[in-house]
């Protein structure tokens, strides 16, 4: 009786073959709907906060540095990857990547920082961000001269003299 | 040449301590699927061990709780001398969702000095291979901190405290960008 049971046993084994997977050479394919590490696009993000608001674990944080600047920061320690942020985003900035192999001996490589500019409203003095691009760039010039009423004053035409915001583009000119 | 050969296969297999300080076991299941046949974690020398004196590798799960903090540290310094810790999960990590309530006190990096931190909730048990064959020096870590910045200020920025009158003409003293 143990004997044939255990003749069983090795057919049973032998039948089963090689599961083991090859993985550090080979990568199976990853599953449908797998959610890896959120990757954030700063030229999409208006800089809303929302996806701060969402985060479960806080881990997204939205500070102003200046009136213009809002630096938005991922730390990437305890995301879970819920996928939250990139679901309320509405610029669809954030995208949940297929990233997992994020094993790493410094915790500060797993972070991102985004600084986004926003244009500050002449009334209220808070940062909001043209809806489409052509909106901002009509909102930089965007402020009055008024020296009395005005705290802040800004020059116009003074971006035109700094190197251009994006390194591909080259304007040439006569 | 037996002796060489065994140093050469056997320099580099990692006996595991396997922590849990507070985690939901879902760690736990993903470090025990790597254990399994299927993800045969044992090709590179990696086998689990009951107690911390014949370790060489913590796996942490879990946050550093306020009830399990000292029994942690305890077997982390029962551990002989060349010793990693890998913390596996966002728990471990950052704290995890409950990072700030009552019964965590955060990281386990609170406690114990971590040599790798593998993120995920929970992290794939590929992830948690990539990690150790980060250590192992296998394959090269990928991640790299991303940062975008403003470059220059589109918009320089003056205050009106700095400038003088100067006739009919304004003129602006200190020229200096944010």
């Amino acid at each position: 009786m143990s004997i044939l049971s255990k003749l069983e046993e090795t057919l049973i084994c032998l039948k089963a073959g090689r599961v083991t997977l090859p993985y550090p050479t080979h990568a199976e394919p990853l599953p449908d709907k797998f959610r890896g590490r959120p990757i954030f696009d700063a030229t999409k993000c208006i800089g809303c906060a929302g996806c701060a608001n969402n985060c479960p674990a806080r881990e997204i944080l939205v500070y102003d540095v200046c009136q213009e600047v809002r630096v938005l920061q991922y730390l990437g320690r305890r995301c879970t990857y819920c996928g939250r942020c990139a679901d309320v985003c509405p610029e669809k900035a954030i995208t949940m990547s297929l990233e997992f192999e994020n094993a790493t001996n410094r915790i500060g490589d797993l972070g991102q920082k985004l600084e986004v500019f926003m244009s500050t409203c002449q009334r209220c003095g808070r940062c909001f961000k043209g809806a489409a691009a052509l909106d901002e760039l009509k909102m930089k010039g965007y402020r009055s001269d008024d020296l009395e009423s005005e705290r802040w004053i800004y020059r116009a035409h003074a971006f035109l003299e700094a190197e251009p915001a994006v390194a591909d583009i080259e304007i040439e000119l006569d | 040449m037996l002796k060489n050969l065994c140093q050469k296969m056997f320099g580099r297999s990692l006996w595991v301590y396997h922590a849990n300080s507070g985690g939901c076991n879902g760690c736990d299941i993903e470090v025990l699927n790597v254990l399994t046949p299927y993800y045969d974690v044992e090709r590179f020398g990696i086998k689990l061990v009951g107690s911390p004196r014949h370790a060489d590798v913590m796996l942490c799960q879990g946050p550093a709780m306020r009830s399990t903090a000292q029994s942690l540290k305890r077997a982390y310094e029962a551990m002989p001398a060349p010793k990693l810790v890998f913390a596996i999960g966002s728990c471990a990590c950052g704290g995890g969702i409950w990072f700030d309530s009552y019964s965590v006190l955060g990281p386990v990096e609170k406690i114990l000095p971590v040599s790798y931190y593998i993120p995920g909730c929970p992290p794939r048990p590929e992830a948690i291979i990539y990690g150790v064959a980060v250590a192992l020096g296998l394959a090269d870590k990928k991640t790299a901190p991303v940062v975008f910045k403003q470059l220059e200020f589109p918009i320089p920025q003056y205050h009106p405290g700095d400038l003088r009158g100067d006739g009919g003409m304004v003129v602006y003293e200190k020229l200096e960008k944010i």
